[in-house]
């Protein structure tokens, strides 16, 4: 167990290297923070001048090796554009990306459960056909236009919710929440729909597939000729084992629902770190960008990781193959 | 609460699209981003100072018309004797935020600050030998020569209380390299109209009326909040739904739908800034071309083709939806040295130009690339765009090369570009300034931006000249006899001048500022 948790470090720590890495020699093509920090009318000397105060101007192989020396210490650097410390700009706007990841993940799951479920026990409902039908468009329309679309409809034209921000926030501790004011749960709501939408289709139509697989089985069948309640059959028998898979695949959107939550932040302007993401890549703010990359790198490496440990502890073959190395 | 409660009762019951507003001498003040930093003298960035003139102020100021106008200085001259001594007298009676008064030894520190190794500003003062205090509200600059238009490189620089800086160890500007925090960077002590109550970087700044501030005129505007919104389209949904009262970056294809909406109107006017193409000189062959023994942008035939075939008036009409003043030079109406005459403009006629590329030994055309930002300018890609149509028509085979301004910008600095779309705004409002980086040789500090490596030693003595002139007459006609050349010869290839445009709800009104900066002092209410 101990040697398969260290080989699993082991490699996770390879994988952010290389990111760290990728993320290096993409900044060189990115274009130049100078140009976008001073506009186009600073003379060319002061330019220049920046540049090596930036330490721009030394060997990039050099800029990686002090730049991977710092991220041990957690040290991320200033960002150009606020010149403020890189990690306490990610970790304050971490609250907020996380509160919606979470909103969105929440929504996502009640519905998509309870929609995969229904779809599954009542197939020949018109209901179903257009859940189903509906469905469709969630997957296939492009965020950006469902969270336009969502402002329009509820913000402009019926003035039920605000369009843009988080509300009032209330900070506690080191954490700032919308959750605890009105402005701020009402401003969660449509950013939060926007983003579980896809997520919500996706769960749905995996716990239905699985469930109408489920419901086909010999052990439902049993249960059936036994007299058991539909009740009891659904939802104790059937539904516990379509669980299995869509927890998983639930685990591991939620990394990406952190990662992925770039562009409804922006529609939105919900001040996360997905936003800050977007502004810096605009105005080339390599320190952010680069502690960014690593930070979504690290989520998806500890959800894995997690998973993994999961699997093997839920799954006594896997324990058997730990000794061959996989 | 109860505002929030009132509000969706508004938006309920109304069918109008303003939902509520909020009190009356609240602004909420929407942008497309935030100022960098606090720190006056950090960033040389128009959004960061238009932020910083709320809570700090200048010497000088410029207004609506462009012209210079006191603010902390009272009055500014030449010493009698002396052309190199700028001489300032100062506003009495002026107290910093915190109480402190406003005297001399604050513009000497603030000046030396802004003219630091760390300062983005220091380019402003290059010119500056030494700043002394004469007497408590009288300041000495000492220039390194005639420098007859330095108070115009002013109306940038804050001023900040000394003793303040040192209580809080800001007396240098923060350094990157360093990797330090400054405390400058999230506070603030000013003269300025409003103070700072609270500020969360990218979401939202609160501003408060300044109540002990010197002016005799009270603004209406008693609260601002600043709200960036980088999403055009969320920023215009917010004012829609009253959740904004003002927004100043309106993007160009929203501005007629802006306009017939009820409950909403649109303030534009001219921003200072000529957007203009520029091209290579020189006789060796351009790198982008198929034309591998010459080239074709060196003769002036060819440039006269290209005016004569490029419809300003069409891409101010189609591409820019009426919003942009058209120009014949680049160089923005409310700059020093600009004329009516200059600023016209030949009619688009392609059998002259055609005849003219024939004459020039290009019956068939010729191939080109064009560079051009795509994020920088109003509609920047889609004005190159419509010119590489343009001059499809007279048999120039135009490439477009889009990249973002980080990117562009290096190609133009670089000499990297045979043909490039480049904006040029004039923050000392004159036309040296214009002359220096684009028509200058490049070489030293001059000709930064003269990616066409355009050089001509008379017009280079010329243009030397102007920074030392102090007889104006004679340096008026310097600059006009310059601009004239540039004209003749077709330097540069002006397209028009921006217009600005800020959306509001329709009770309120705030006038277009050329430099983009508008002070929300001068926004007023209507009764």
């Amino acid at each position: 167990m101990l040697a398969f948790i260290i080989r699993r470090l082991a490699q996770s720590v390879l994988v952010m290297l290389f990111v760290a890495l990728i993320a290096f020699v993409v900044f060189r093509y990115v274009g130049d923070p100078i140009a976008s920090m001073v506009g186009v009318e600073t003379r060319l000397e002061d330019q220049a001048i920046m540049r090596d105060r930036l330490g721009l101007n030394d060997p990039v192989i050099w800029q990686f090796l002090r730049f991977i020396g710092n991220a041990m210490q957690g040290e991320f650097g200033i960002s150009y554009r606020l010149q403020q410390p890189v990690t306490e700009l990610i970790l304050s706007r971490l609250p907020a990306t996380l509160e919606l990841a979470f909103a969105s993940a929440t929504i996502a799951m009640v519905f998509g459960l309870t929609l995969g479920v229904f779809t599954a026990l009542k197939p020949k409902s018109f209901l179903t056909g257009f859940v189903m039908a509906v469905s469709l468009i969630g997957v296939s329309l492009p965020t950006f236009l469902i969270g336009i679309g969502l402002i329009y409809i509820f913000a402009v034209e019926l003035g039920w919710f605000p369009s843009f921000g988080r509300g009032e926030t209330v900070q506690i501790g080191a954490w700032r929440t919308g959750l605890l004011t009105e402005s701020g749960l009402r401003s969660l709501v449509l950013p939060a729909i926007t983003l579980s939408l896809f997520q919500l289709t996706l769960i749905m139509r995996l716990v239905r597939a699985e469930m109408l697989e489920v419901l086909r089985t010999e052990y439902i069948r049993f249960a059936r000729a036994r007299g058991l309640s539909q009740r009891a059959i659904h939802f104790g028998h059937a539904l516990k084992n379509t669980l299995v898979p869509v927890i998983t695949i639930t685990g591991l959107q939620l990394g990406s629902v952190i990662a992925f939550a770039i562009v409804t932040e922006t529609v939105f302007q919900w001040p996360g770190v997905g936003s800050l993401f977007i502004v810096s890549v605009q105005v080339v703010d390599v320190p952010v960008m680069a502690a960014y990359l690593m930070f979504i790198a690290l989520v998806f490496v500890l959800i894995n990781l997690i998973v993994d440990i999961l699997y093997y502890v839920v799954d006594p073959r896997l324990r058997v193959d730990a000794g061959s190395g996989k | 609460m109860k505002k929030v409660m009132t509000r969706l009762g508004l938006a309920l019951l109304s069918t109008t699209m303003i939902a509520g507003t909020a009190s009356a001498e609240t602004i909420r003040w929407a942008r497309a981003s935030d100022a960098l930093t606090l720190d006056p003298h950090s960033q040389n960035q128009g959004v960061t100072h238009n932020f910083a003139h709320h809570i700090y102020e200048t010497l000088v100021d410029r207004d609506e018309e462009g012209t210079l106008q006191p603010r902390l200085a009272t009055e500014w001259e030449l010493k009698e004797d002396d052309p190199t001594v700028w001489v300032f007298r100062l506003r009495e009676g002026v107290t910093f935020h915190d109480g402190a008064e406003f005297t001399a030894e604050d513009v000497v520190f603030s000046l030396d600050r802004a003219r630091s190794e760390a300062s983005n500003m220091r380019q402003l003062h290059v010119e500056v030998a030494e700043v002394r205090a004469v007497d408590d509200y009288t300041v000495e600059v000492q220039m390194t020569g005639p420098s007859p238009l330095y108070p115009n490189n002013l109306t940038n620089t804050f001023i900040m209380d000394k003793d303040w800086s040192e209580a809080n160890d800001v007396v240098e500007v923060q350094d990157y390299a360093a990797g330090e925090d400054n405390y400058a960077v999230r506070n603030t002590n000013g003269t300025g109209p409003y103070i700072l109550q609270s500020r969360e970087v990218d979401v939202r700044s609160v501003l408060t009326l300044n109540e002990n501030h010197w002016a005799e005129d009270t603004p209406a505007v008693t609260e601002i909040i600043y709200l960036p919104i980088a999403d055009n389209a969320t920023r215009i949904a917010a004012l829609l739904s009253g959740e904004v009262d003002l927004v100043q970056d309106v993007p160009v294809q929203d501005i007629e739908r802006l306009q017939a909406t009820q409950g909403v109107k649109i303030e534009t006017g001219p921003e200072n800034r000529v957007i203009y193409f520029g091209y290579r000189f020189g006789e060796e062959p351009l790198a982008s071309s198929n034309v591998t023994d010459a080239n074709p942008f060196n003769d002036p035939r060819v440039r006269e083709a290209m005016e004569l075939a490029v419809d300003r008036d069409a891409i101010a009409q189609v591409v820019m939806r009426g919003q942009a003043l058209p120009t014949g030079v680049a160089n923005p109406p409310f700059v020093a040295g600009w004329t009516e005459e200059l600023n016209a403009y030949p009619a688009v006629d392609l059998e002259r130009a055609q005849e003219l590329m024939n004459e020039a030994g290009y019956e068939n055309g010729f191939t080109v690339t064009l560079d051009t930002p795509n994020n920088r300018y109003v509609n920047d890609e889609a004005i190159s765009q419509a010119v590489v149509g343009m001059l499809g028509r007279i048999g120039i085979n135009v490439t477009l090369a889009s990249r973002p301004v980080a990117q562009h910008s290096p190609l133009v600095t670089n000499n990297q570009t045979d043909f490039y779309l480049l904006g040029w705004g004039v923050p000392t409002f004159d036309s040296a300034y214009v002359f220096n980086d684009l028509v200058h040789t490049k070489e030293g500090s001059y000709g930064a931006y003269n990616g066409g490596l355009y050089s001509n030693p008379e017009l280079d003595a010329k243009i030397q000249s102007l920074g030392t002139e102090t007889d104006m007459e004679v340096r008026d006609a310097t600059v006009a006899e310059i601009w004239q050349t540039v004209k003749e010869e077709r330097v540069l290839l002006p397209i028009h001048n921006q217009v600005l445009a800020y959306a509001m709800r329709d009770d309120i009104t705030l006038p277009v500022h050329p430099e983009n900066q508008p002070l929300l002092t001068s926004l007023t209410f209507a009764d």
